[in-house]
């Protein structure tokens, strides 16, 4: 269930919008903060709070990628592998990670730490190769680099 | 015409962001100016400054505004494009990060111009950061009354809200992002009708970019006749230029618009690193048509120079590839991209994107044939016009462009091909 507080936040979005249907792409943001991924169940119940069809939300999320359709480790891991990261060896980083995490691209450590995914443009052009963990950027990647957060991160 | 030094979007101005620091150096002073004006005014002050779009259209900013009905029942809604999705893109960020009030104030002289009381951000939902600096920048011009209610003891009303987005590349596409804000999947719409009369809700809308709209205070600020003068006449002030890729010093510089591309590349972004040469340039976001590296030699970055070259300004960002690329890898990295974000309304997209790159990483492969890379030029030309939307023509440009001004790698990869190919009949096309 959503907790109180999130149901007051996605309440307290309500004025800035002339319709409910608007609150779909914030409630699942704040939903997905809460759950950390979005199940079908989440998706009924946003469909619930918000007074939409389920048939909608699920619409939704399934279009926007940031919506995790599966469970994500603590720690997820988004690579950009495009075209400016491809030129400074996002490959090359993909295969560190991978074989320093024992795991491929787009699956979750056993301990259910970390997820490893290869993504799109995340507009750190300037300072490839990048990666996000959770909500932080980390730019101008090294082996170094990732030596050093992924053991900082707990 | 390059003469002009001056940063005026991002200036060197420490904690300039801190709303304090950017009333010290003038801010707002655009605002009150402008509400003292005749709304159609301000908007003429645009109209002749000649600002165009700075997401990739370069479409006429006043222009544009000029098409919101001045007597509406319905409200009124500007919608600032700050999704920056375009690969090789990463200049808006830096407006949210060094300079927020600039951009903020540019969003309310322009509803004050058009009427609108409602402005949305739509800003990328990766960029949490900068969301979250943009907040702050908000809940202060709100506390100073710059934005609410009865802004600066007028009757001019307008209330500003950050969208976050959801990770669709679709959503900067204009009438996508409205779907969006309307909770809706980002399916793109038909036009027309065109958003100034059939926007958000059915209501007229306004989308603008978030470097565009940052660009208004300064023109209210100091005349349209000294902003019409910056850089290239037709395609006047300074652009965020993104330089990323082979390059010593990748990054955001701020320089008059018709500068020349190999000023940017090796007096400001520090030449190509190893001092390789250059084998391609992508002038403005992937999806602009490639240039070769013995072509950019005196080519001036503004929308005029850039098209008669057969390319575009896009947004700017300039993407460059060293002598050892491969060309072909690149191109179906960035042909994945389009498959991956195309929305799958259009069969020409969402079916041609996915064809492209299945042909090109058969030429990785080794797989290709001779008759792939018509077979590829044939599919991109039949995306090309035939989408609802954008994104099937941003697909197909730098295929076309490719095949134009690299066959020889296509060729190439096909002589050298180790597995010598026969061809094979599919199954059901063995008659037997």
């Amino acid at each position: 269930m959503l907790t109180q507080e999130n149901l007051n936040k996605i309440q307290t979005l309500k004025k800035q919008f002339p319709d409910t249907k608007s609150l779909t792409i914030p409630a699942l943001h704040i939903a997905q903060e809460q759950y950390g991924w979005i199940s079908e169940e989440t998706m009924k119940e946003v469909a619930k709070v918000l007074n939409v069809p389920e048939n909608h939300v699920i619409g939704v999320a399934s279009f926007y990628t940031m919506f995790n359709k599966k469970p994500v480790g603590k720690y997820h891991i988004q690579l950009c592998t495009n075209v400016s990261c491809q030129l400074l060896g996002a490959e090359k980083i993909s295969e560190y990670i991978c074989k320093k995490l024992n795991i491929k691209v787009g699956e979750t450590t056993h301990d259910n730490k970390f997820t490893v995914s290869e993504v799109e443009c995340l507009g750190s052009c300037g300072t490839a190769p990048m990666m996000q963990v959770n909500n932080d950027y980390h730019e101008n990647l090294t082996p170094e680099k990732i030596d050093k957060l992924l053991t900082e991160l707990k | 015409m390059t003469e002009f030094s001056e940063k005026i979007l991002l200036p060197f101005i420490i904690n300039l962001h801190r709303i304090d620091v950017y009333e010290e150096h003038g801010g707002y002073q655009a605002l009150r100016k402008a509400v003292k004006m005749k709304p159609e005014n301000v908007t003429d002050e645009v109209k002749k400054s000649n600002l165009k779009g700075r997401g990739g259209g370069c479409f006429p900013t006043g222009l544009k505004w000029t098409f919101m009905p001045k007597d509406s029942i319905k409200p009124k809604y500007l919608c600032a494009n700050g999704d920056e999705g375009e690969p090789g893109t990463f200049k808006d960020r830096q407006i949210f990060e060094l300079n927020p009030h600039l951009f903020i104030e540019g969003c309310l002289i322009a509803a004050y111009a058009m009427g609108v009381q409602t402005i949305y951000v739509y800003i990328r939902g990766e960029y949490t950061k900068w969301i979250n600096l943009l907040q702050k920048a908000i809940d202060d011009a709100y506390a100073r009354n710059y934005i609410g209610k009865n802004i600066l003891g007028t009757n001019f009303s307008a209330e500003m809200y950050i969208f976050k987005g959801a990770g669709a590349y679709i959503c900067g596409e204009e009438s996508s992002l409205m779907n969006s804000i309307e909770g809706d999947r980002g399916y793109p719409r038909v036009k027309p009708p065109f958003p100034a009369q059939n926007g958000l809700w059915g209501c007229p809308t306004t989308i603008n970019n978030i470097e565009t709209l940052s660009n208004v205070p300064l023109i209210i600020n100091r005349g349209w006749e000294w902003y019409s003068k910056i850089g290239a006449p037709r395609h006047p002030g300074t652009l965020l230029f993104g330089i990323s890729g082979h390059v010593n010093k990748p990054g955001v510089y701020e320089l008059p618009t018709g500068v020349l591309l190999t000023d940017l590349i090796y007096k400001y972004a520090g030449g190509v690193s190893g001092n390789k040469k250059i084998k391609a340039v992508i002038p403005g976001g992937s999806s602009t048509m490639w240039l070769r590296g013995e072509e950019i030699e005196s080519v001036r970055m503004d929308a005029d120079s850039l098209k008669a070259i057969g390319t575009s300004i896009g947004t700017g960002g300039v993407i460059i590839m060293d002598e050892d690329t491969d060309v072909l890898k690149v191109l179906a990295r960035i042909t994945h991209f389009y498959h991956h974000e195309s929305c799958g309304q259009c069969t020409p997209c969402r079916e041609g994107c996915g064809w492209m790159e299945k042909i090109l990483k058969r030429f990785l492969a080794g797989e290709g044939t001779m008759k792939d890379i018509d077979l590829l030029l044939s599919v991109a030309n039949n995306i090309e016009g035939n989408t609802v939307c954008a994104l099937g023509d941003a697909a197909a440009w730098p295929v076309q462009s490719v095949i134009k001004k690299f066959r020889e790698e296509f060729e190439k990869r096909v002589r050298e091909s180790p597995i010598e190919k026969k061809y094979v009949a599919p199954p059901h096309l063995v008659t037997d």
